[in-house]
């Protein structure tokens, strides 16, 4: 590697010149936004307000996060978003193995039919009106239930681990088999123990999702605070003090708001929500990309 | 009724083949205990709301029930084709689309090519796992980080004036002429390195003796990636494209909600976001939900048209 530098040509250098650069600055682009939200989440707020803070804290300090762990709502908030993600995650998986396992058995009778129909469910959708009716009829507006029952199955996760099945060989289900292991046990003995990486590609994107979903929360719980979502919590604080400031002849509004939640408040609560999926991610990153290839090829 | 004696002519024209249909499914209980509570599912969740689109061809009233709801044609359709704000949201929607389309799948291709380019691993590594980094991100964040800075002494204003770009710092977030822009974007900023993934993977797929080849036939950087890459990432590049043509109309209203407001709601708003105000914040079911059926039924024609457009396309130059 080290020998070829000598025969750059002249075209190679300038173009590795380039290429670097591009990709610093795309790197640069990516990464500021995320050091500027916490150096200002680490600044003292009344400080901030002066401006120009970039990367670094100018008077660093903690309280803007021991200031948000006072507030009640977010607190509530918090329990509700890590318990919708557990439940959530928990519930994703098994449905999407288990149907997926079904759907890979080739001498599964209803095998085409169950297929096609959840195939079609990622080309249409009821729309807003019709899928809020349903719930309304279903008595889960205002619920906990609507964060985690809607989203049970989804298509796109159960072809993933399906393509991911269909890559074991066969013969370990038929040597189970015939050691008299029924299907159900053949899924949880032989299957599922082999799936770990895809499963935790899934649970990723499980997460995710629903760590990262608000507006369920502000379509169907706004007005059950017992019941709203950290990212929820955030919005509306976020949101006041964007119409505030939006509004040039509204100063009351925006200075009233300003004092309600500082931006160094906003930030550190900004960075709350953020840090658990900042933890998780790279680990997982080797799983998610073959995931999101298995799925990109059989999708 | 129809399944069944379809069932039965099956069985009557292969009796040699398969065995009885009740038969198999006591054979294979478990298989079906596994997965017909989700079919179940899927039909409540995902099937049952198609069943609503009923409500576009009516004056629907929550208290009534099916029977005596008021059934009055295509009203609520007509009605939708003569509000111009209609025409102002469908402008909107097919305008930010349009840009996603074009930026946001150009973007993720440039992207995997130039990083695949890059020999150092480190920087490669280090680079791809940040470009993922904002995709795990919730838009309320992105909207967040976005505003802030845009705003007047925010970091964009800020190097633009530095640079003499801008004499004044501009506030980006509350002109409207900006806004798809903005939209646009976010986008790319939030997702580019993750749609890069497939791309990257595709490109680890292409032979490296042709690039061997090249070199020796005196190809420079830009015609390996021009006549190597390019074409052996082609066939996923198209599946992509009429993917992303199908879900043309079904960006979604996250991005536009929390990063519109009141200021430029002009541009602003889009079809779903148009149904949520119309169908459910004033419930009025039934238009709302004439707003959501037009926006499924465009895309699923431009999903088939993109659809057919890709088979004879790639017929005449693939094939």
């Amino acid at each position: 590697m080290a020998g070829k530098a000598f025969n750059l040509t002249r075209s190679e250098r300038v173009f590795n010149i380039v290429n670097y650069t591009l990709l610093g600055l795309v790197l640069v682009v990516t990464l500021y936004p995320f050091l500027n939200v916490l150096a200002i989440s680490l600044n003292d707020s009344t400080d901030t307000v002066r401006g120009g803070i970039y990367i670094w804290p100018r008077q660093f300090t903690l309280d803007n996060y021991n200031t948000i762990f006072g507030y009640t709502s977010l607190i509530q908030g918090f329990k509700i978003s890590v318990y919708r993600t557990l439940i959530g995650t928990v519930l994703g998986l098994i449905s999407s193995s288990m149907l997926a396992y079904t759907l890979s058995r080739p001498d599964f009778r209803s095998r085409k039919f169950i297929s096609t129909f959840l195939a079609l469910t990622m080309y249409f959708s009821g729309g807003m009106v019709p899928v809020y009716i349903l719930m309304r009829d279903l008595h889960l507006i205002g619920t906990f239930g609507i964060y985690v029952l809607p989203g049970i199955v989804s298509a796109f996760n159960v072809f993933v681990i399906r393509s991911f099945i269909d890559g074991l060989p066969y013969a370990l289900q038929e040597s189970a088999k015939l050691d008299g292991a029924n299907d159900f046990q053949v899924y949880y003995r032989v299957i599922l123990p082999l799936c770990k990486p895809v499963l935790a590609t899934i649970a990723l994107f499980l997460a995710v999702g629903q760590w990262n979903s608000w507006f369920d929360t502000y379509l169907y719980n706004g007005n059950k605070p017992d019941l709203t979502t950290l990212q929820y919590e955030l919005m509306k604080i976020l949101d006041s003090t964007q119409q505030g400031s939006a509004m040039a002849n509204a100063n009351d509004l925006a200075n009233q708001m300003a004092q309600v939640s500082p931006e160094s408040i906003k930030m550190a609560i900004t960075i709350v929500v953020t840090v658990p999926i900042l933890v998780v991610y790279p680990f997982l990153q080797r799983y998610f990309v073959g995931g999101m290839t298995l799925g990109a090829v059989k999708a | 009724m129809e399944a069944l004696t379809t069932n039965n002519e099956s069985v009557t024209v292969k009796p040699r083949k398969k065995t009885g249909f009740w038969r198999s499914v006591i054979r294979q209980k478990y298989l079906y205990l596994m997965s017909i509570p989700f079919v179940i599912w899927l039909f409540v969740f995902n099937y049952l709301p198609l069943w609503g689109w009923t409500m576009a061809f009516q004056n629907y009233k929550p208290s009534r029930s099916f029977g005596e709801q008021e059934w009055v044609g295509l009203d609520q359709f007509s009605r939708l084709f003569q509000d111009d704000q209609f025409y102002l949201v469908l402008r909107n929607t097919l305008a930010m689309s349009l840009m996603g389309l074009v930026v946001g799948f150009l973007f993720p291709i440039v992207f995997a090519i130039l990083l695949n380019e890059v020999k150092n691993m480190g920087f490669k590594r280090i680079t791809q796992t940040v470009s993922y980094l904002p995709h795990f991100v919730s838009w309320v964040v992105v909207a967040g980080i976005i505003s802030s800075m845009l705003s007047l002494d925010g970091i964009v204003n800020q190097l633009l004036v530095w640079l003499h770009i801008l004499d004044e710092p501009v506030q980006f977030m509350a002109k409207g002429k900006w806004f798809w822009g903005i939209v646009t974007g976010s986008d790319v900023w939030k997702e580019t390195g993750w749609n890069a993934i497939i791309y990257l993977a595709a490109i680890t797929g292409i032979d490296k003796e042709l690039y061997e080849a090249a070199r020796v036939d005196g190809a420079g950087r830009f015609r390996q990636m021009w006549n190597i890459t390019m074409p052996g990432i082609r066939s996923t590049i198209m599946v992509l494209f009429i993917m992303s043509i199908g879900h043309l109309l079904s960006i979604g209203f996250e991005k536009q909600m929390l990063l519109g407001n009141s200021l430029v709601s002009d541009y602003s708003q889009v079809l779903d976001l148009y149904a949520l105000n119309y169908g459910i914040k004033i419930a009025h079911f039934s238009y709302g939900t004439a707003i959501s059926m037009f926006n499924s039924v465009i895309s699923i024609i431009l999903l088939f048209t993109a659809n057919g457009l890709f088979k004879k396309f790639a017929k005449e130059s693939i094939m």
